[in-house]
């Protein structure tokens, strides 16, 4: 990791932290066991025994390497409305195509091998849109594990597919009521959980958050997005993109795309958070860097929803991946650098994006990169024929296919 | 050790053969009055030593009784101001029943956690018990509130061993909490001989008072727990008389009775625990 002393590249420190960002802020109970983890991780890094059975698995289990893709109808769509002017090229790092449909199972093939080197015997996870939880139950099942996927019971019925398919790969999905039965709630079941039953079981965090050291580790197990779109890239122009554009939820394939090009000035990088019913509306959004404070929860400070008591907001979003009102601290952190834009999508804005690039480019993308590329729409145009932009298109839409037929149904009676 | 109103209590107990008899209940819960009253009633029911809950959104280490006692407290409109407030309010009337303020870290990091300490330490509270601040984190709050002359109370848990025992009691001081299960605050019960060897392994690497807590929900467990430990903490069978006393989700003439006898009854347990058998 370490390259240049002054390397964005070099964090967390040794407790955790990206600046002040970070850190482990949790119960006596579990500070044992992640100080376990944390020695665990660092052994299974440097083992060459881990890294090929993780390679071999990426490659054979999971389909990679992804494919970066020239989305050539949509850059020229875009540049149309230049009246051909500008309009730079975009590319698709397709995330989407990965065994179970989403960048999240690079996460759980890593993890999962370290909860069998620190013999565990049971998997639990949280899931939004039940992207992770799918990727949970199918390393469990992969590796004979028993799992319990928590998941928020708002979530459960906007993501039916995702539990039907989780339900068939052998998990448990418990949905919970509290709160607003969404992300935040089912990460405090979870960890509920994992304090209740310690000796045994191996916490799955699916994004690049929570205590140290899942922020980092999360990071280095989604970089393998990165670092192959800098290869794939530099093969097909001989040269850098230009931008970088991924959603943040709790941030995981956004830190795997940007992390390998932090220190590459010349490269501008976007999060694109969810802007909901609109940055402005109160409790109406899940954009806590752009509408939240620094805060502590879920074992990390970083940027939360939050009232002036510091009760945390439950925040909404159409995507229930970005339904979350905290952000992992690595891109708390990157914001305050400046090194990293952190911007706001609105529900409808990610909607007219789904839609147009299933009509486009045939791909029928998650709701939640859709956030993603509704940023991309607006900068491409902006930006000049000869540059480039990477999209990371982390998911498929098939989960979201019910839901959006609703919010689609609706529109269209309002019209 | 410095000399505060919760190593005065301790000694206090210890001097008249028995463990401190600790009640939890959350601040606020169910309005600002009723808590209040309640309050007030607890070192008249047996109560030596007061936690109070600072309710919190996304209470990780609670149970169903607590998250729901929290809950009720926010609905009603509890702050952490309030909290302090309520806290003035009581010591107005009580100088000597020590005042432990029981939470997690994130209502007093956006409170200002210099002006939190300030505050708290002029309302009367004596101590704090956050439960997202290990000691890998003391300097956001545990070593402000001693230089302050607030005691900082750390749990210690069945995953705590020998090894780390002694950075979880480094800058502990007024008591060590032992949660007696993994798990959430009202779970299982706890198993009283792993309790006692587990205090007493404790007791060899300090000084300090061991209370016993989570699980422990009615009179005969507190006699058990009480034989061995220093203090018995009870919080969720207390918070769910609460909840049992309320008409259409608000207190009641029960209400504080009810919480008044379930304290008379469990406090008979912990007084009868180094009793002659
Ligand atoms: C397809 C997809 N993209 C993105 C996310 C958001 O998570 P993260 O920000 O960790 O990448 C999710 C979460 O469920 C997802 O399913």
């Amino acid at each position: 990791m370490t390259d240049l002393p002054n390397s964005l590249k070099n964090g967390p420190d040794e407790r955790g932290f990206f600046g002040l960002y970070g850190g482990r802020f949790v119960a006596e109970t579990l500070m044992p066991l992640i100080l376990e983890l944390e020695q665990a991780y660092e052994d299974a890094k440097v083992d060459p025994s881990f890294r090929a059975e993780l390679s071999a698995l990426s490659t054979h289990y999971a389909g990679r390497p992804s494919a970066l893709y020239y989305a050539e109808r949509l850059t020229e769509h875009l540049r149309e409305k230049t009246g051909g002017r500008f309009g730079a090229e975009i590319w698709f790092k397709r995330e989407e195509l990965n065994h179970t449909g989403s960048h999240k199972i690079n996460n759980c093939l890593g993890q999962i091998l370290l909860a069998r080197r620190m013999g565990k015997t049971r998997i639990i996870a949280e899931t939004g849109a039940g992207q992770h939880g799918v990727a949970s139950a199918t390393v469990s099942a992969r590796f004979g594990y028993p799992c319990m996927v928590y998941m928020g019971a708002t979530d459960v019925e906007r993501q039916k597919p995702n539990v039907f398919r989780m339900k068939l790969l052998g998990a448990e999905v418990t949905p919970v009521t509290s709160g607003a039965g969404t992300l935040k709630d089912a990460m405090n079941e979870a960890l509920r959980d994992w304090v209740t039953n310690v000796d045994t079981t191996y916490y799955l965090i699916g994004t690049a958050a929570g205590p140290h050291p899942y922020p980092a580790m999360v990071r280095d197990f989604q970089s393998v997005i990165g670092t192959e779109t800098k290869e794939q890239f530099f093969a097909a122009k001989g040269r850098l993109p230009d931008a970088l554009v991924a959603c943040i939820g709790g941030g995981s394939n956004a830190i795997g795309l940007f992390h390998p090009f932090l220190d590459d000035a010349s490269v501008k990088i976007y999060g694109v958070e969810a802007g909901g019913h609109g940055v402005d509306v109160q409790n109406g959004h899940a954009a806590s860097m752009t509408g939240g404070r620094p805060g502590v929860l879920h074992g990390n400070r970083t940027y939360l929803l939050q009232d002036g008591d510091g009760q945390i907001l439950e925040g909404h979003s159409i995507s229930a991946g970005l339904d979350y009102p905290g952000v992992g601290p690595e891109h708390s952190w990157l914001k305050d650098t400046g090194r990293v834009a952190y911007v706001p999508a609105t529900d409808k804005e990610a909607l007219a994006a789904f839609q147009l690039c299933s009509r486009l480019e045939g791909i029928i993308p998650a709701l939640e990169p859709s956030h993603a590329l509704a940023h991309v729409l607006k900068l491409a145009p902006t930006m000049d024929k000869d540059q480039s932009i990477v999209l990371c298109l982390s998911g498929r839409g098939d989960k979201d296919v019910f839901s959006v037929a609703g919010y689609l149904g609706e529109t269209m009676s309002e019209m | 050790m410095t000399d505060t109103r919760i190593s005065r209590r301790f000694a206090e107990v210890a001097s008249q053969g028995r463990p401190a008899f600790v009640t939890f209940v959350m601040a606020g819960d169910p309005d600002p009055a009723a808590s209040l009253d309640i309050l007030k009633a607890l070192p008249k029911a047996g109560a030596d030593v007061i936690e109070i809950g600072m309710p919190f959104s996304d209470p990780m280490a609670d149970g169903p009784a607590v998250q729901a006692a929290g809950l009720r407290a926010l609905h009603a409109g509890q702050t952490l101001a309030k909290t302090i407030d309520l806290v003035r309010a009581f010591r107005a009337g009580d100088t000597t029943t020590p005042i432990v303020l029981m939470g997690y870290y994130n209502p007093i990091y956006v409170y200002g956690p210099e002006r939190f300490l300030a505050d708290a330490k002029t309302a009367g509270v004596d101590g704090l018990i956050i439960v997202d601040l290990p000691p890998e984190a003391d300097d956001e709050l545990c070593l402000p509130a001693l230089a302050g002359g607030l005691n900082f109370i750390r749990l210690a848990t069945p995953t705590t061993d020998d090894h780390r025992l002694p950075t979880v009691l480094a800058n502990t001081s007024g008591f060590v909490y032992y949660v007696s299960i993994t798990g959430i605050t009202g779970a299982a019960k706890p198993d009283a001989n792993r309790v006692a060897a587990a205090v007493g392994r404790i007791k060899r690497h300090t000084d300090l008072p061991v209370a016993v807590g989570f699980g422990v929900r009615d009179a005969e467990t507190a006699r058990e727990i009480g034989r061995n430990a220093d203090g018995v903490v009870v919080g969720s069978a207390i918070v769910q008389a609460v909840a049992a006393s309320l008409v259409d989700g608000k207190a009641s003439a029960r209400t504080v009775p009810a919480v008044a006898a379930l304290v008379e009854d469990i406090a008979r347990g912990v007084r009868a625990a180094r009793a002659a058998e």
